[in-house]
């Protein structure tokens, strides 16, 4: 029998990860990229990647990574899984030290750890401050070496449209389009990894690249796979406010000792480092005495609204606030934090040794995604999915550091797996469906392109990601996700109407992301309807109206799938494995 | 209040074939815009500065935090980045064409795959012995990090080599990034195995010998890589490795 075919779609950290293993037992893999690989958004990681090794002496073990994401997580994780990820991590950075990544160092030579939120032990490797760049760039070479062997074919430039299912509803391939010459293709394989990362841009502006539409889990999600935990985004405390997006400031900046404040009195007009400690309001190390300024991304966020919302305490009356390094000596901060320093100076123009940062929360990271057993498949057979693009390792809220090592664990078990699944699959029947998936998602382009509606894909896309920013991130009222939800019917019916300004079949960007919107708009309303349904509040999903935690209702896994005959999500709720810890009050203010 | 407007004016072409033109926009003002703004603008609203609709622009772009190198182009004659491109520092009419070394794909989008065939040819990778747990890596000390670092940077981007008079068809040079990765794996602790494999790639036409110190590169690199410095070293090398090869032989 010949070697099994391997498609993997997505070229981030879990893609990579995922090819290496099967190259790697001998596999045959198409590596499918709408960007070049080595242009992925895991480039855009930067504080770090958390394993246990515990080489400060602190006692920390594999155990506590464990209780601490879990509990991070306000313990809506499966733990068998985020079990297995911890223990595996420690041999996951020996594994990337030993590809070269230029971790930093300790004067003796070993690998030396920062502190991140959510854990009081120092855990987190770095390279810098690019360590999502140093890793991906790891495993890219990886990869490329396997490439100049012929075990692996880049398809970079082709964009995923759906899964080719046989009668069976089995996966017999993909359907993507070449971004160039437009060209439909399908392509045969005998298993499929999707690990085609977050979905920011359903919020219009987020920290995440320009790529990270969720359209491929999207369009899986149409075609039977279940989405879980749509309702749980997260909102990283720290961005920078921009015209094009929101830029990540790392969590680094305050795991090397950056304070956040607000001047105590409304409408301070004083520059930043005029105004006395006194009348300063570090509310955050007021608030979390234990935690301080490394409270998780859900508490240090709502923390940040409040002061600006309910206080009124925002600098000069604007949505923001300061995130303060001043205090530190320029050659640590060069030393420790050089790259994200720069990210601020050049956007902004203003030095982040000299003057404090001004901060506000953005959307950052989509902690839902698909489902997937615990061998990382979706109920389509045939279908994995890894990284970002599924929901397995995070729950309610992603602590700091630990995505980088979802994405490769999840890559990691993904890719044997998928091996060992392709070895027992029977041949197909027929063509296995290739021909009709072909001419569907011919027809669907042929409307698209012969549409002469009015309507412009960028600003439908817009005001999606403005009632989706409005209502559906840190704070939520039922009242107004409804208004969200009748929204978005709305923008898939102008939707029926576009017009595409461009209809030429050579890089039309603006077509391929035509089809994106769609799939967006069809997320964002799992997303709204999941959270309007989950009438508690756990991790980032945070309701005014039930504030507390409702483990007997909801300590549950969102499934939607999609009913086509209607156009809209179901919902059902799955238990949550939770057989090694047991769930107890999330309380960050408090000695737990 | 007149709503403030920027000028710019972009370098167009329907195709790899296709003949290419200027056209000009004018966009409201916002604060804090940089030119990947300005082209999103235009792809909400299509209509150049004559009130002519046409089509958004073509370009490449994923990040915009100038970490993945995709949305390299020329703007007011540099090759730069375009998302670290704010609006509010550029003279206006402010002109954006596609990097010159490169094939065009369309508008502004070029194709760089030729960097990762010349990171295929030199080797650029550390060939481990397998993903399973082997323990920990090498030692490192701090120094060697922070000599390895910055080369670790390069975001590939092609800027370098869109500067340098040498790097063209005449020479094949393989230009300043290909040979920043080679000292960055050579001087690792077990990237070295494959030293002298790729000091003989970049030997002969193509390799170091072409570079001709103009010295473009280092003043154009987004990210401050130290590429002369590298150059110069790899150059030490593959001379070196030659003179042993010739001996050998």
């Amino acid at each position: 029998m010949a070697a099994p075919k391997i498609i993997v779609v997505g070229g981030g950290l879990a893609g990579l990860a995922a090819v290496i293993k099967i190259a790697e037992a001998g596999g045959n893999v198409d590596l499918f990229s709408i960007v070049p690989v080595k242009r992925s958004h895991s480039v855009c990681a930067q504080g770090g990647i958390n394993a246990a090794k515990n080489l400060k002496g602190e006692g920390d073990t594999t155990w506590k990574h464990f209780d601490d994401t879990i509990y991070g997580g306000d313990f809506l994780a499966n733990q068998t899984p985020v079990k297995a990820m911890c223990e595996a991590a420690p041999g996951i950075i020996d594994l990337l030290d030993r590809m070269g990544v230029p971790f930093n160092r300790t004067p003796e030579g070993l690998l030396d750890f920062r502190r991140f939120g959510g854990t009081l032990y120092h855990r987190t490797a770095f390279a810098g401050a690019t360590t999502g760049q140093q890793l991906l760039y790891a495993l890219d070479e990886q990869v490329r070496r396997y490439e100049s062997e012929g075990r692996v074919r880049k398809f970079e430039g082709w964009e995923f449209l759906s899964a080719v299912l046989d009668s069976e509803g089995v996966a017999r391939g993909i359907c993507a389009m070449n971004l160039r010459s437009m060209e439909l293709v399908t392509f045969p394989a005998d298993a499929i990894i999707v690990a085609t990362g977050g979905n920011g841009a359903i919020f219009g502006k987020s920290t995440n690249s320009v790529v990270c539409t969720g359209s491929a889990q999207a369009a899986l999600y149409q075609q039977g796979a279940y989405y879980a935990n749509g309702e749980f985004i997260q909102v990283h405390p720290t961005s920078i406010p921009g015209e094009d997006k929101l830029r990540l400031m790392s969590e680094s900046a305050r795991g090397e000792g950056g304070r956040v404040w607000v001047p105590r009195t409304a409408g301070d007009k004083r520059e930043a480092k005029s105004i006395p400690e006194n009348e300063r309001w570090y509310f955050l190390e007021e608030w979390y005495p234990k935690y301080g300024n490394l409270v998780p991304r859900d508490v240090a966020t709502r923390a940040i609204h409040k002061v600006v919302y309910e206080h009124g305490l925002g600098i000069d009356g604007q949505p923001m606030v300061y995130l303060d390094l001043t205090h530190i000596d320029r050659a640590t901060l060069d030393r420790k934090l050089e790259g994200i320093l720069e990210i601020y100076e050049k956007f902004v123009g203003d030095d982040p040794r000299e003057v404090p940062m001004k901060i506000f929360p953005g959307m950052h990271y989509t902690m839902g995604g698909l489902w997937v057993d615990f061998n990382q498949m979706t109920n389509i057979p045939g279908i994995f999915a890894a990284g970002e693009a599924e929901y397995q390792y995070h729950g309610a809220n992603r602590l700091g550091a630990n995505s980088l090592v979802s994405c490769i664990f999840g890559g990691f078990i993904s890719g044997p797996n998928a091996v060992a699944y392709a070895k027992s699959l029977k041949p197909a029947q027929g063509d296995g469906g290739h021909a009709q998936e072909l001419t569907r998602q011919r027809a669907l382009n042929q409307q698209l392109l012969s549409s002469s509606g009015t309507e412009n894909p960028f600003r439908i896309w817009r005001e999606l990601g403005e009632t989706m920013t409005k209502n559906v991130t840190v704070i939520r009222y039922n009242k107004n996700i409804l208004e969200t939800e009748a929204k978005i019917v709305e923008l898939m019916d102008r939707y029926r109407n576009i017009n595409l300004s461009d209809r030429s079949q050579w890089a039309n960007t603006s077509f391929a992301f035509t089809r994106q919107l769609w799939n967006m708009l069809q997320i964002g309303r799992v997303i709204a309807q999941g959270a309007r349904l989950r009438d508690e509040s756990r991790g980032a999903h945070y309701k005014p109206d039930f504030p507390d935690r409702n483990d007997e209702k909801f300590l549950k896994t969102t499934k939607a799938s999609y009913d086509a005959a209607a156009n809209e999500p179901r919902f059902e709720y799955e238990d949550v494995d939770i057989q090694h810890i047991a769930p107890r009050p999330r309380r960050y203010d408090a000695a737990s | 209040m007149a709503e403030k407007l920027i000028q710019i004016e972009i370098k167009r072409q329907s195709g790899p074939d296709a003949p290419s033109t200027w056209e000009r926009f004018e966009i409201p003002w916002k604060p804090g815009m940089n030119v990947i703004s300005a082209m999103m603008e235009i792809a909400a609203n299509p209509v150049n500065s004559s009130g002519q609709e046409t089509t958004p622009i073509a370009y490449d772009s994923n990040c915009l935090e100038e970490i993945c190198g995709s949305c390299a182009m020329v703007i007011n004659g540099k090759a730069r980045m375009a998302c670290t491109a704010l609006v509010d520092k550029l003279e206006q009419p402010i002109r954006v064409q596609p990097l010159t070394k490169f094939p065009v794909v369309r508008d502004l989008a070029v194709d760089r795959s030729v960097l990762f065939e010349n990171l295929k040819a030199v080797k650029a990778w550390v060939p481990v012995d397998g993903t399973y747990d082997l323990g920990s890596g090498p030692r490192i000390f701090p120094q060697q990090q922070e000599a390895a670092y910055p080369l670790s940077n390069c975001i590939s981007c092609c800027c370098c080599m869109e500067v340098c008079p040498q790097f063209n068809d005449a020479t094949g040079f393989v230009g300043a990034a290909t040979i920043a990765q080679v000292k960055l794996f050579n001087s690792h602790p077990s990237g070295k195995v494959l030293k002298e494999e790729r000091l003989r790639a970049l030997a002969g036409d193509g390799g170091v010998q072409e570079c001709g110190f103009a010295q473009n590169c280092v003043q154009a690199c987004p990210k401050q890589l130290p590429l002369t410095e590298a150059i110069s070293d790899v150059t030490r090398d593959v001379t070196l490795q030659a003179a042993k090869d010739f001996l050998r032989a």
